[in-house]
């Protein structure tokens, strides 16, 4: 707030030097606006839509989440009816809760984790090739980045299809004695991958590391692309091995990166429901929900209630807030939002 | 082993490498495709058939006319067309300008409205999902098209403007200081010389807010009830029926929906990437 509208003050030779530092200020000509004015009438648009499609509906979801909101308060029949913490500790005695809430950190922190390694391999990969092959590589990774999440779901559906699956055909090559060792069973043709919540979300990490390792890989091989290459030079002629100089100088030099990356990562994979939702036909298995899957259950299958739903979406957006603040500090203590 | 055959070998390993990295990323997209123009015998077999040898447009056919949940997957591609570019039109104006606002003027309340940018990015969708459903019914929205775009406007903007305002701030303010000196006014510097320069940026810019709404489900699952108004992402769930999955319609389905998805993505990638990390990285 401390560089608050320099713009006032327009009218001047925005030439001079000492002022081109400062915002647009220039001579107010053809325009009924006081120049102070304009950035507001800019953001009038925006702001009407943030608050009133996300912030208002927000503070809804909150007042809802306190209150009994069934069929009678959604056909305005009757009002919605204050709970007070009812909701809140209706969910926590709910096994279903537990598990959704196991689900859905679980599933962030090994995908998070997966993507993260995966991406900056391939990103580093990415830095060693020609360009020919470099070009070749980013278009593959690329076309699965851009795939739709329904349609991700839809192939990975597929692919381990109990029956016709190639993932089942390719375990079946296996040899027998191995895939007896390893997993107890030499013929895989008819295995049910998702039916049960465990191979579930195996399958659904496959899916998001698939799909997300890419934006990933070209991020990193971004930021790769302005490190000076003579410190890899120096590097190197001070005897420093791979493993070395990515801890040394490409880890620290990108770390800003790495942190971006994460973080939207994490916001990306917590909330994880196309994939979801078609791997598992829909809100039917309740042993494979996450909290998105549970909320969306509670408030859409009937009989709906969509006071419970909003106190699972809360804490939902609760743990992302507190996972996300100190990103949000981050950027709000460097230039970032001045 | 001399230094020039390890040099080599290295190479070979680096590239059989970067082979598998590329046949990971596209095989799956590969496998979408081949199935949907395989016939029903070469789709449900436990063997391994890698390409179509009994090639056949049926699927592709059979999605076309007579499609699924009672139209044809046209209507679908349609509606969805509808929602994606409605939401562009709109959401990438009001983009435009509050991003203007926030790279080119100094103001009170300007770190207040970027904080409050960064929070709604924050905000899971599905937060959000019940009290729009309910607004969305009680403004007479529901089952329209309308209603849909005017969610996705919500859920992209926020984006869009943290994206757009780093493309804004790129062009050097002394370009419009020029066009002011001669006498330009302020709506001619904006069309004449920033939009120009920005152009790209809101291209890009563009292009990952009609992907969004293209690709979103969970909305387009609640606020469409008639199948008629159903988009892509919702109408696909409908080929999982209870006897079993025409997995060769689906596959089609799929390829109908992703095909435009890529080829926007292949123009822009570069843009984009730097536009999303940029976004977040620096100011």
């Amino acid at each position: 707030m401390t560089n608050a509208s320099t713009i006032a003050r327009g009218g001047g030779n925005s030439s001079a030097p000492e002022r081109r530092r400062r915002s647009s200020h220039r001579p107010n000509k053809a325009s009924g606006l006081p120049p102070k004015a304009i950035p507001y009438v800019l953001l009038i648009p925006g702001i009407l839509v943030i608050a009133g499609l996300l912030l208002y509906p927000m503070i809804q979801v909150v007042v809802m989440s306190f209150q009994k909101v069934g069929l009678p308060q959604i056909s305005g029949k009757r009002p919605a009816e204050w709970l007070g913490w009812e909701n809140y500790t209706k969910i926590l005695e709910n096994d279903i809760f537990w598990s959704s809430l196991r689900n859905t950190i679980a599933f962030a922190v090994i995908t998070v984790s997966l993507t993260l390694i995966l991406g900056t391999a391939v990103g580093v990969l990415l830095n060693k090739l020609s360009k020919r092959m470099s070009t070749f590589v980013i278009i593959g990774i690329m076309s699965a980045w851009a795939v739709p999440p329904v349609a991700q779901g839809v192939i990975w559906r597929w692919l381990f299809d109990s029956e016709a699956g190639i993932i089942n055909w390719a375990l079946n090559l296996l040899p027998d004695w191995l895939s007896t060792l390893a997993f107890g069973r030499a013929d895989w043709t008819g295995e049910p991958w998702l039916n049960d919540a465990v191979t579930v979300y195996l399958v659904l990490i496959l899916t998001v590391l698939w799909a997300s390792f890419p934006f990933i890989a070209v991020s990193v091989l971004a930021g790769l692309k302005g490190i000076p290459t003579e410190l890899y030079e120096a590097a190197t002629v001070d005897g420093s091995g791979p493993w070395r100089t990515f801890w040394k100088i490409t880890f620290p030099l990108l770390k800003p990166v790495f942190a971006v990356l994460t973080i939207l990562s994490i916001i990306w994979d917590f909330k994880v429901f196309s994939q979801l939702y078609v791997l598992i036909g829909g809100p039917t298995n309740r042993e494979a929900f996450n909290l998105s899957m549970y909320s969306f259950a509670e408030a859409f299958r009937s009989p709906p209630k969509m006071g419970t739903g909003a106190a699972i979406a809360v804490v939902l957006t609760v743990i992302l807030l507190i996972v996300t603040a100190f990103y949000i500090r981050q950027m709000v203590k460097s230039e970032e939002v001045q | 082993m001399s230094p020039l055959a390890r040099k080599r070998l290295g190479k070979i390993a680096l590239n059989t490498t970067a082979t598998l990295v590329f046949l990971f990323a596209v095989f799956p997209v590969y496998w979408m495709i081949a199935t949907s123009f395989k016939d029903n015998d070469q789709i449900f077999t436990t063997e391994f058939i890698p390409f179509p040898t009994h090639f056949t447009f049926d699927h592709l056919d059979r999605v076309l006319t007579e499609g699924v949940a009672g139209n044809s997957i046209w209507l679908y591609l349609r509606n969805s067309a509808i929602v994606a570019l409605g939401t562009v039109l709109v959401g990438s104006m009001f983009a435009l300008l509050a991003a203007t606002a926030v790279a080119r003027f100094k103001f009170k309340g300007r770190t207040g409205f970027l904080i409050a940018l960064l929070m709604a990015q924050m905000i899971p969708a599905e937060a959000l999902l019940i009290p729009l459903f309910l607004s969305v019914k009680r403004l007479g929205l529901y089952d329209q098209l309308l209603g849909l775009i005017v969610v996705n406007v919500g859920l992209t903007l926020p984006f869009g403007i943290w994206m757009l305002r780093t493309f804004v701030a790129a062009v050097p303010k002394s370009l419009e200081e020029a066009a002011w000196i001669d006498g330009a006014s302020r709506m001619t510097t904006f069309w004449k010389v920033l939009f120009p320069l920005v152009a790209p940026g809101l291209v890009a810019t563009s292009i990952f807010s009609f992907i969004t709404a293209w690709n979103e489900l969970i909305f387009a699952l609640i606020l469409m009830s008639d199948s008629s108004g159903y988009t892509m992402p919702v109408a696909l769930q409908y080929f999982f029926g209870q006897r079993g999955t025409d997995w060769g319609a689906i596959m089609a389905s799929s390829t109908l929906m992703t095909i435009p998805v890529v080829i926007f993505f292949l123009l822009v990638q570069r843009r984009m990437v730097s536009g999303l990390v940029a976004g977040a990285v620096k100011g």
